[in-house]
Formats: structure tokens, sequence, C-alpha cells
């Protein structure tokens, strides 16, 4: 089983405080932080960040699934980023469809990390998402393309956290049994894996002396 | 979130450079920024940077009906979007600068007629091509509108539409692999270049930045193509122009757009002809590998060997749960009790099949111990006390007897074997669920 080429740069645009792009595949998406920052009396909370996540689709206006993506990413990133160190603040979390070449939802998670990590904002662990799909002879393919996407019978996607590769997220379409399922899940958490291991070395990279 | 103010001392640096023609990113007062047009993947998908500046604009379009008043052109449509990604000021909803951005591109590229809307007829007041143009902002260095306007027309350039072909009344549109999609036919390229003023008029510098922007008295903006045409001019701001600083910016103005056009031509050459040759084109080709902030990983295999054994060892565990269900199921089948006088029960309730937490297990177990009926039974011992109160004299009275119950059974049994397979489901889907939480109270 293959995982598709990553390609990822930090601070890819000069205005957010973290940004990214990444590509995964034939997969494009950029990523966009700023804060810690003020906010609006009426959204701000008394203990912790409030956590906002814009999904921009590339052409036409966000409609219903792009609004589920969004909140999806909002609520791994409620989860991993330590919000209780920036009481009545904003954390704004923007993504940015470049390219959909399939398993947009996990490059969008993907993209969004790497710009956490990028913006210094302090996480509990980094997340990374895999996605996967049987297709119709019930083989098991990571990070699917499209047309993989359109055929396949059941897609998974499984968001994992960095200290001990627990799931944080999952969702799933189609129709699967039980065997399945688990088949999926151990396959993504060991790719997920090879996904911690490139921020590492991206991070690595950006933090070195030449 | 608000944008970081421009302080006096900025201003007033800014100013005073301006008027010794000098310009705070080093640049001479008539330099464009660097400009870098891509394309993407799928056709009409354009990046430009013009500076740090960024913009990047996808051309879409559908079929839809004409405009009643043009029956026999097709129709296009302009929307910018200042992403949040730009700049920490904008928001989602549409603001004044939004509005101005989108009125300018659509006066320089839409009322100038560049593209022939009339070649996007396919039926003469029955269909027509829509296209639609969405320019989205993602990073706001300064001058958005040029950055746009050659973005928007880059796309448009690089454009491909489905085929059509109309036989009689039926209309046929044919996808990319069985007839070559065909380019829009785009007469000229009006590109916008802006001019800002300092000094009530008196300086003037071309593609001002961000910070130029913040203290400029006004700007002019000129939409012209390279043969010298005029597509729109607009002058906003407080100054007053003389009519030579008119001919000396589009003069300036011409020149700068034969270079764009250029560029414009000689990317859209270059990407044509990496896609025939196969090689490697699109956005993702453009993001350099030998930055210290990039990483390339090449695809990889991943190592499945402890997988099957994971797999094994999860299903075995699953198995045993299994075993557990199917018992309880049987014991179901015989454990048929009559509890008093019409009212019966089948089974004590299945085994918890969730993984939960240890709390919820307790409250699992509370539960277990009142006797729960099975839902058919618990309507027919409802029927069945509804009627021994006497409320309603017109229904029979039915006496649930042993028998009765023997023969109704059966059928109930046979009904639950299928959702006895779903309950397996669930109980690996609640499996991470479970876990979630779990991890949640490590941290």
């Amino acid at each position: 089983m293959t995982l598709q080429a990553m390609k990822a740069e930090l601070g890819f645009l000069s205005r957010p405080d973290g940004s990214s792009v990444l590509t995964q595949g034939d997969t494009s998406v950029i990523a966009a932080i700023y804060g810690p920052g003020d906010i609006k009396l009426s959204r701000e909370k008394i203990e912790k960040a409030t956590i906002d996540v814009v999904y921009k689709p590339k052409s036409g206006l966000p409609g219903c699934d792009e609004k589920v993506d969004e909140r999806m990413i909002r609520n791994i990133c409620e989860t991993s980023i330590v919000g209780s160190l920036h009481p009545r603040t904003a954390i704004n979390i923007i993504t940015q469809e470049v390219q959909d070449s399939g398993s947009l939802l996990s490059c969008c998670i993907n993209a969004s990390s790497i710009a956490l990590l990028d913006a210094a904002i302090p996480q509990k662990f980094t997340v990374a998402a895999v996605t996967c799909v049987f297709d119709k002879d019930d083989e098991l393919i990571l990070n699917p393309n499209l047309r993989q996407e359109k055929e396949c019978k059941a897609a998974f996607t499984f968001v994992f956290e960095s200290t001990s590769y627990e799931t944080v997220a999952t969702t799933s379409f189609g129709s699967y049994g039980k065997e399945q399922l688990k088949t999926a899940l151990a396959a993504c958490k060991e790719a997920s894996k090879t996904l911690f291991t490139f921020y590492k070395d991206l991070l690595t990279k950006k933090l070195s002396k030449d | 979130m608000r944008d970081n103010p421009l302080s006096i001392c900025e201003r007033e640096f800014i100013l005073a450079a301006v008027e010794i023609q000098k310009r705070i990113d080093g640049r001479e007062p008539y330099d464009l920024r660097k400009i870098k047009i891509t394309f993407g993947l799928d056709y009409g998908c354009c990046h430009v940077e013009l500076g740090k500046t960024r913009v990047m604009a996808q051309v879409s379009c559908e079929i839809a009906a004409p405009k009643q008043t043009r029956l026999n052109e097709g129709t296009m449509f302009i929307n910018v979007e200042l992403s949040p990604m730009a700049a920490p000021q904008f928001e989602t909803r549409s603001q004044d600068l939004n509005t101005e951005i989108t009125r300018l591109l659509e006066r320089s590229i839409k009322n100038s007629r560049c593209v022939d809307l009339e070649s996007l007829c396919i039926m003469a007041g029955e269909k027509v091509w829509e296209l639609r143009v969405d320019v989205h902002v993602l990073n706001h260095e300064g001058n958005i509108l040029d950055c746009a306007n050659i973005a928007a027309i880059a796309a448009l350039a690089h454009f491909r539409r489905p085929d059509v072909t109309v036989c009689g009344e039926e209309i046929t549109v044919h996808p990319a692999d069985e007839r070559d999609p065909v380019p829009l036919s785009i007469l000229h390229m009006p590109l916008c270049v802006t001019f800002a003023f300092f000094h009530n008029g008196k300086c003037l510098i071309l593609d001002p930045n961000e910070r130029e922007e913040r203290v400029m008295d006004g700007k002019m903006v000129v939409s012209m193509n390279k043969h010298r045409e005029i597509c729109t001019l607009q002058i906003s701001g407080q100054m007053l122009l003389e009519k030579d600083q008119i001919f000396r910016c589009t003069n300036m103005a011409v020149k700068k757009v034969i270079v764009l056009t250029e560029l414009i031509q000689l990317s859209l050459e270059n990407d044509s002809n990496a896609r025939a040759a196969g090689e490697k084109f699109g956005f993702a080709e453009s993001v350099e590998t030998n930055e210290i902030t990039t990483e390339y990983k090449e695809e990889s295999e991943v190592d499945m060997s402890d997988i099957d054994d994971q797999v094994v060892m999860a299903t075995q565990n699953g198995n045993s749960e299994d075993g557990s269900i199917e018992e309880l199921e049987l014991d179901m089948e015989t454990k048929v009790t009559i509890m008093f006088e019409g009212t019966g029960m089948i089974g004590q309730g299945g085994a918890n099949t969730w993984d939960m937490d240890e709390d919820m297990e307790s409250d699992l177990t509370e539960h277990k111990q009142k006797p729960q009926a099975n839902s058919r039974s618990a309507t027919i011992a409802k029927h069945i006390g509804g009627d021994l109160s006497g409320e309603s004299e017109e229904e029979d009275t039915v006496m649930l007897q042993q028998e009765d119950i023997g023969l109704q059974s059966k059928p109930i049994i046979s009904s639950e074997e299928p959702t006895g397979n779903e309950i397996d489901l669930t109980a690996a889907l609640a499996k991470p669920r479970g876990k979630k939480k779990k991890s949640k109270h490590k941290h």
C-alpha cells in the first residue's frame, strides 16, 4: 500500500501569523492562521480562545458539505489547541482549496495542522488525517483520487493524534463490515506515522541553521 | 480581527521617502513588483503573485438561459472573494473594498467586451454558456486590483469549455475525454495599472504596496490593452490632477501593459507546452523544494506487516463479544415469561456491545437490573393494560396466553437476527469514540 508524495511549504503567505501549503498527490490546500488576536465582545469566551475555521472552496460559494467539513476541522483544532492559555482571544484558521484531486478533507486537516505548527500555537498534540477507500474489489486504497473516491464502496477519514496515535475524529461514507473498518483503521494509523515523521522533518528543516 | 494601525513615524517616513523619489521596498517610483504567473492542474485556474500579493482565479462554466435583453450572448459573472486569509481585517461578509474591486474588474473585463460572449451562445434565446470567474485574494500586500485583473484575464485565456454539438433541438455536451475542450475567444487583454498620488498629486508612484496605499492621497486606475485603448479609468481620493498628468500616466500604463501581456502570453505558452509534452505542471510544481521552509517526501510504502496481526487480534476480541451475544440471543428465544396476567416479557435485554467508559457501564448495569421488555411485547402489554382499565368498551379484550406467546415469539426472534448483526457494526464504530474520550481525560 502506498502513500502519495507530499510536499509542504511553511510561511507561504506573508500576512498571516502562520501559513502553509500542502500538496498530497495532486490535491493542494493552503491554510493560514491568525491569532491569538482581538475578538468581538459578543464572541469572546472568558476561559479559553475562540477558534474560528473558514473553509473556502475554489469556485462557487460554500454549501452545506463545506460547512460540515469546516465544523469537523474546528472540532479537531479545538481538541488539539490549548485554548486556556489564551483566554478572550480569537484564533482564526482559514483553509483554501487549491486543487481537489481526492482526499480533500484530510489534506485540509493536515494543512491546518502544519499551519498551526508554523504559527506556534500551543497544542496538546498535532493531528494527521488519512483517507482510505475500499474499491469495488474490496481493495484498500490510501488517499484515493477523485475517480477512486467516486467508485468506492466505502470511504473513511481517520484523524490521529501524535502522542499515542489514538483516533481524534472519524468520518465514513458507504457501507462496510466490521472487519473492513478495523483493517482501514489499522492501515490509516500506520500511514499517519509517516505523516508525523513528515511534520517533524519539515519543522526540523525550518528550524535548522542552514 | 483588527488590522495593525500605521504609526505616525511610518507614515511620515513613507511620505518623506516618496518626496525624494524613493520607496520603502527599494523600487524606483515607476517600477512594478516582481510578477509570477502559474496555472493550476485544471483549466481556468491561475495564480498570480505580484510581489507578495497573491491572487487565485478560477473560471467555471455552466449552461443557463440568456438574459432577456441579449438573447444570443453568453453571460459572465465576476465574483471577488476577499478571503480572511489575505488580511486580518477581512471578514467573510462583503465590504467596501470588495465592492470596489468587483466593480472595477467588471468594468475592465466585462464592459470592455474582451471575451467574445456571442461565441458562447448554444441556442439563441434558449441556452447559453454562463461563465463564472471566482477571484480569491489570498495575501494582501497592496494593489490587489492589478493582481486580480491579471489573474482573471489569464484564467479566462487558460480556460477551456466542453465542446457542444447542436442537432435540431438536441444539445450534446461532450466530456473532455470524448472531444478536446475549446478555448474561449479572447479579443484583447485589458489590464489595470494603478498609480498612487501623494502630496496633493505632486508625487506619483506605480503599483503601491500595502503601506503606501494607507498613506496615499488618492489613486488612479487605468485599464488598457496593448492596442493603446483605454477600457476603464477611475480616479478616487482627495486630490486634483492636471490633464498632463493623466496623459503621462496613460502613456506609462501602456508600456507596462505591453510587458504584462507578453508575460501572460509566455506563461500560457509554457503551460500548454508542458501539458503537450506530458511534463509536470500545475501549482504544486511551482513550489520550490530546495527552500528551507519546504519539505518533499516521495511516494512511500506503508508497512502493513503489523496491521494484519492487529486486525486479527481485534477480530478475536470482537469474536468473543459476538459469542456472548449469540448465547444471550439463544436465551431470549427460550425465556418468554408471563410476569402477571396480561403482561408478557421476552428476554432480559441484550449484552452491552458498546465499548464504554466505566461510569457509563455502571449506568448500564443499573438499567440491566430493570427488566427491559422487547419493544413488540411492550406494545402488547400496553394494549392489554388499556383494555383492562376498561376505558374503551368497544375494543375486544384479548388475554395473552402462554401458547399465544409461543407462536408470536418466533417471528419476533427471526426479525431480531439481522438487527443483531447491525449491533456488531455500531460496536466497532463506537470503539474509536470511546478511545477519544479516554485520551481527552489523559490530557
